[in-house]
């Protein structure tokens, strides 16, 4: 299977060098040819899983129960400001 | 002593014959004369271990002693600790300190344990040879030009090496019980939602479990005991798990070491071409010794066996790619110097802080989720998941317990499948199953082959844990494989005689 590794790594928001996409292409091409033997395996009318052992949700009360951790939370941020997350500049 | 057991040690403390702050000195010796060698550990504080090994011998003083009071269990870098880095072996997150203790770790600290170092892994638990880590390759005490296995390499290497006694690992597609098998120890994957994974960095949310490795059995169970149990935090988490489930219970069960009567069955879709013919004989020997003991061999097959691999690196990726979105650079992690945009600020810090395994696994998925073809690969890989899962409970109504080999190969030379990814996958055929069904599965030494450990595999229902021990932990009684020790690494205090 030919794959456009740009575009993938695009919307995986990854920036690849040209050596990386060349060595990445054939890589995933290779696996997902190798994953590929799924589509032989007769599927019709499995429900595909979602949980291993269907466990219903368990429910709790909506209280608020872990405060405000703003400073500890901001401390490992790369930039911030003013208890805002700095950013490149988005708006023209 | 440096290669005692967990409850070797504790009774030791418990008889007043050693302390918390001896045992931890110990082992931080042999930390500082084996890990340079090693690097099983990517972060040690010594003076920290220390304070909390003094604090553990004061409350044993003042109010007796928890389930793993003084205690040393290293922990791998994937657990965020509040003390000292949580980096999970990536440059994403180079330096990044946690601001919460995962729940299981609160769970050992209120247990008294004493909590030593983050150990090595492969970036985000992505690899099964410990090479794919930004923090250097890790080395198999038994031969060091050999892989210890992975992803928890450098928690399998601190137990083998006796660089602590215990550690804790994770394992997503038998990332605790594949280093077990091929450093010689044991290891626990507990049944899905046994254990919380808040905390615990994700890799693939629907498969990742926390759990110990130890020397023993009884060791295995004694922190599983302690880590186990539901978490409001984690909604995956199981409140109402049926069966044995307490300390006593799954203790008890080790002193028993009983297996007779035990319907073992042997899937002979695990017994096939590509397996080590030296690694089948002493998995074999193994169940001829269970059988002595008085279980009954059943042949058993699990048809879907041959789909696994190919289901999980649809599901594992998908999962790791929506997980590792996080990593956007702003709220933490990596952020590249001088962005330009914020499209330039996400894809160059993601690409600088990314290593080639982790982005290898973040394209399959995004691929396989994106439009056009997710019925085509994830949808279709959750419906083989069911198939797979099937098969074990059909296999259960038969038999007690499943015993296959770990791994269809001992410990591979380092560097030698780095150049071939699917290869490298292929290692995990034995593990992955496991997981996609979410059962509990053991991993405990049962022989040599080529100078290097072999392991045995013990896959029960879900939530039967006390079956899992009872069986290993009578097959242990009577073997000395789990006695076995490194010799390059034996000396008592790290090379001083």
């Amino acid at each position: 299977m030919d794959i456009d590794v740009q575009k993938v790594a695009m919307l995986a928001r990854i920036r690849l060098t040209d050596d990386e996409a060349t060595e990445l292409g054939p890589q995933l091409s290779e696996i997902l040819g190798y994953v590929d033997q799924l589509a032989a395996v007769n599927t019709d009318g499995i429900v595909p899983t979602a949980h291993p052992h269907d466990a219903a949700m368990p429910l709790r009360a909506n209280i608020v129960t872990n405060g405000n951790h703003r400073d500890a939370l901001q401390a490992v941020a790369p930039k911030t400001e003013a208890g805002l997350y700095v950013v490149p500049k988005v708006i023209e | 002593m440096p290669f005692s057991s967990l409850s070797h040690i504790q009774e030791r403390l418990n008889n007043a014959e050693t302390t918390a702050v001896e045992v931890a000195q110990l082992y931080l010796n042999r930390i500082a004369a084996y890990n340079d060698t090693l690097n099983a550990f990517v972060h040690i504080d010594s003076a920290h271990v220390l304070a909390q090994a003094e604090a553990s011998d004061k409350y044993r003083a003042e109010h007796g002693a928890r389930a793993l009071e003084g205690l040393p269990i290293a922990i791998k870098d994937i657990f965020c600790t509040q003390h000292g880095p949580t980096q999970c072996c990536s440059n994403i997150l180079k330096d990044f300190h946690a601001p919460y203790d995962a729940h299981v770790i609160t769970k050992l600290k209120e247990a008294g344990a004493v909590l030593v170092g983050k150990t090595n892994m492969d970036e985000f638990a992505m690899g099964s040879s410990n090479e794919t880590s930004a923090f250097g390759l890790c080395r198999n005490p038994w031969n060091t030009d050999c892989i210890p296995g992975g992803s928890s390499g450098g928690s399998a290497v601190a137990v083998a090496a006796a660089l602590t006694p215990a550690a804790l690992g994770t394992d997503t597609g038998g990332s605790i019980r594949q280093p077990a098998s091929l450093t010689g120890i044991t290891g626990l994957k507990p049944t899905y939602g046994r254990v919380s994974r808040r905390g615990i960095i994700a890799f693939a949310s629907s498969l990742d479990q926390a759990g110990p490795m130890t020397r023993t059995v009884k060791d295995a169970a004694m922190i599983t005991a302690a880590i186990a149990g539901h978490d409001s935090g984690d909604a995956t988490s199981v409140a109402d798990a049926p069966g044995p489930q307490s300390q006593a219970d799954w203790l008890a069960v080790c002193d028993q070491k009983d297996m007779k009567g035990m319907r073992i069955g042997v899937p002979k879709e695990y017994f096939v071409e590509g397996m080590d013919a030296d690694v089948r004989v002493q998995v074999e020997a193994a169940l001829k010794q269970c059988e002595a003991l008085g279980a009954e061999l059943v042949d058993i097959s699990l048809p879907n066996t041959n789909l696994a691999v190919a289901a999980y690196y649809v599901i594992a990726p998908s999962e790791a790619s929506a997980n590792l979105s996080r990593y956007d650079a702003v709220r933490f992690g990596h952020r590249c110097d001088n962005p330009e945009d914020l499209l330039d600020m996400y894809t160059r810090s993601r690409d600088e802080g990314f290593g080639s395994e982790v982005k290898r696994r973040i394209l399959t998925g995004a691929f396989a989720l994106s439009s056009g073809y997710y019925d085509a690969y994830y949808l279709k890989a959750q419906q083989v998941r069911t198939m797979i899962q099937q098969d074990f409970l059909t296999a259960f109504e038969s038999v007690d317990i499943i015993a296959t080999p770990t791994s269809p190969i001992t410990a591979f030379k380092l560097g030698e499948k780095t150049d071939d990814p699917l290869t490298m996958y292929l290692s995990d055929i034995y593990t992955i199953a496991v997981n996609l069904a979410g059962l509990p599965g053991l991993s405990q030494p049962c022989g040599f082959a080529h100078d290097l450990p072999v392991g045995l595999q013990w896959i029960a229902p879900a939530w039967r844990e006390d079956v899992l021990l009872g069986a290993a932990s009578a097959y242990e009684a009577t073997s000395h494989w789990y006695n076995k020790t490194p010799q390059a690494f034996d000396q008592p205090s790290g090379g001083e005689t």
